[in-house]
């Protein structure tokens, strides 16, 4: 590949836009030519200096006390509903799981559609409710694995991503699939990614499986005895990732 | 629909969005009042429009909505936001010479950022950048976007998402870089 050709796709390739075909053309040119190597750094600079410096808003909770109070106004349908954006958005995962609850008992049952559903409620839940996120705040692994200790009746494989781009925020404890699990709280730029895990009773490994629901995306997988299911509303592609450096891990 | 499942629809659908929303429509405005106000005008046209949604993706429609709002509220409040004439000097020379966009810093930006004036920059810099640059490089950097998604909700070709990051992206390096000064 050009010189010329690579510096057109260079924003593809580091955005993971490519094909496998002409991301292998552009990684042997780049391992080539000294120029276009600068380039390839230039660029992957940039995009770690808007992601790390460039401020992400959230919604203010009066602006939301507005939307709120036109709904009430506009829709007139007699729903008093918690004044909170808190309570609010935690009413919102409730009325996700129960909306989708109904679909699952009249339609197509399997139990994997229901812990996708109730997976994807817990992570809303815990980004909902203030100080919910994690009951050990900690980036440190040996801090974090050790808390559950005595909490839940296995050891959750722990580790630090920093290093990848996935920095361990803490962990939690919650409750999923009728079990106690463990949850992990990463974070990737401005994304957090739950990681629910626990023991699994089936000996052999389960691949990797992605869904998307209400917006989020889900991975779940099983290895070394563990299964690990991952929500955030992170694109599908991250998280791939994220799901491919535990699964080496583990 | 009667209007308490159309409530609760709005609640499944937009309400986990409602940060995205708020983010492009603060970055897109460059003001909390007027971010609050578009984000209130989009909540009320996504609520009406609620029944047309059938798509996979409830937040690239949210965020279609928003930007649209965006573009009519900058249009009719802050025209000026909208016809930034972009220095020629930098936009011209900003993509396209051939050492356009190799210049790397002995120590990185990195190294750069440590000081706590650089991050003002960067936010500063990307306030600046002409709209059109500027909500590509949010989308994408921000949100986590593909081009295709960021293609649907600019209504524009994913070649078009691609030149135009990658001009966002050469301008903000420069910036970085120390390359183009503020009077050029």
């Amino acid at each position: 590949m050009s010189c010329e050709h690579t510096q057109q796709l260079l924003d593809a390739y580091v955005d993971g836009e490519l094909d496998v075909e002409k991301s292998l053309a552009i990684e042997q040119h780049l391992s080539a030519c000294p120029a276009c190597r600068k380039r390839h750094e230039a660029r992957r600079w940039v995009r770690v200096a808007v992601q790390s410096q460039a401020r992400y808003f959230t919604v203010p909770d009066p602006a939301v006390r507005r939307i709120q109070a036109h709904l009430d106004k506009a829709g007139g349908g007699g729903r008093t509903l918690p004044a909170r954006w808190l309570s609010l958005a935690a009413t919102a995962a409730i009325a996700a799981l129960l909306g989708s609850g109904t679909t699952f008992w009249i339609g197509r049952t399997s139990s994997e559609d229901l812990l996708t559903q109730e997976a994807v409620a817990n992570h809303s839940r815990s980004l909902m409710v203030a100080g919910r996120i994690t009951d050990i705040s900690s980036s440190d692994q040996h801090t974090v694995k050790p808390w559950f200790n005595g909490r839940v009746d296995f050891s959750p494989l722990v580790v630090d991503l920093t290093a990848q781009g996935f920095a361990l925020v803490g962990g939690r404890l919650d409750y999923l699939d009728n079990h106690p699990v463990a949850a992990l709280v990463y974070r990737h730029r401005q994304h957090l990614i739950n990681l629910f895990v626990w023991p699994d009773d089936k000996s052999a490994a389960a691949p990797m499986r992605a869904f998307a629901r209400h917006g989020y995306h889900v991975l779940h997988w099983s290895g070394g005895g563990m299964r690990y299911w991952a929500v955030s509303d992170l694109n599908p592609a991250d998280l791939k990732a994220f799901g491919e450096l535990l699964a080496t891990q583990g | 629909m009667p209007n308490s499942s159309k409530r609760a629809q709005f609640e499944r659908v937009v309400l986990p969005h409602l940060n995205a929303a708020y983010n492009l429509a603060r970055w897109l405005t460059r003001d909390d009042h007027d971010a609050q106000d578009v984000l209130q005008e989009s909540s009320m046209r996504a609520y009406q429009y609620l029944d047309g949604f059938h798509g996979d993706s409830a937040k690239s429609w949210l965020l279609t909505i928003v930007r649209h709002t965006c573009y009519s509220w900058l249009e009719k409040n802050r025209p000026a936001a909208l016809t930034t004439v972009f220095d020629e000097q930098l936009h011209g020379a900003g993509g396209d010479g051939p050492h356009a966009d190799n210049t790397v810093p002995a120590d990185g930006p990195e190294a750069l950022l440590q000081q706590k004036q650089e991050r003002h920059q960067v936010q500063r810099w990307l306030e600046e950048l002409p709209v059109e640059f500027r909500e590509v490089v949010v989308l994408r950097e921000l949100e986590g976007l593909s081009y295709k998604e960021i293609g649907e909700i600019a209504a524009i070709p994913i070649g078009t998402v691609m030149s135009r990051l990658s001009r966002g992206r050469n301008l903000l390096q420069r910036k970085l870089n120390g390359t183009v000064d503020e009077e050029s």
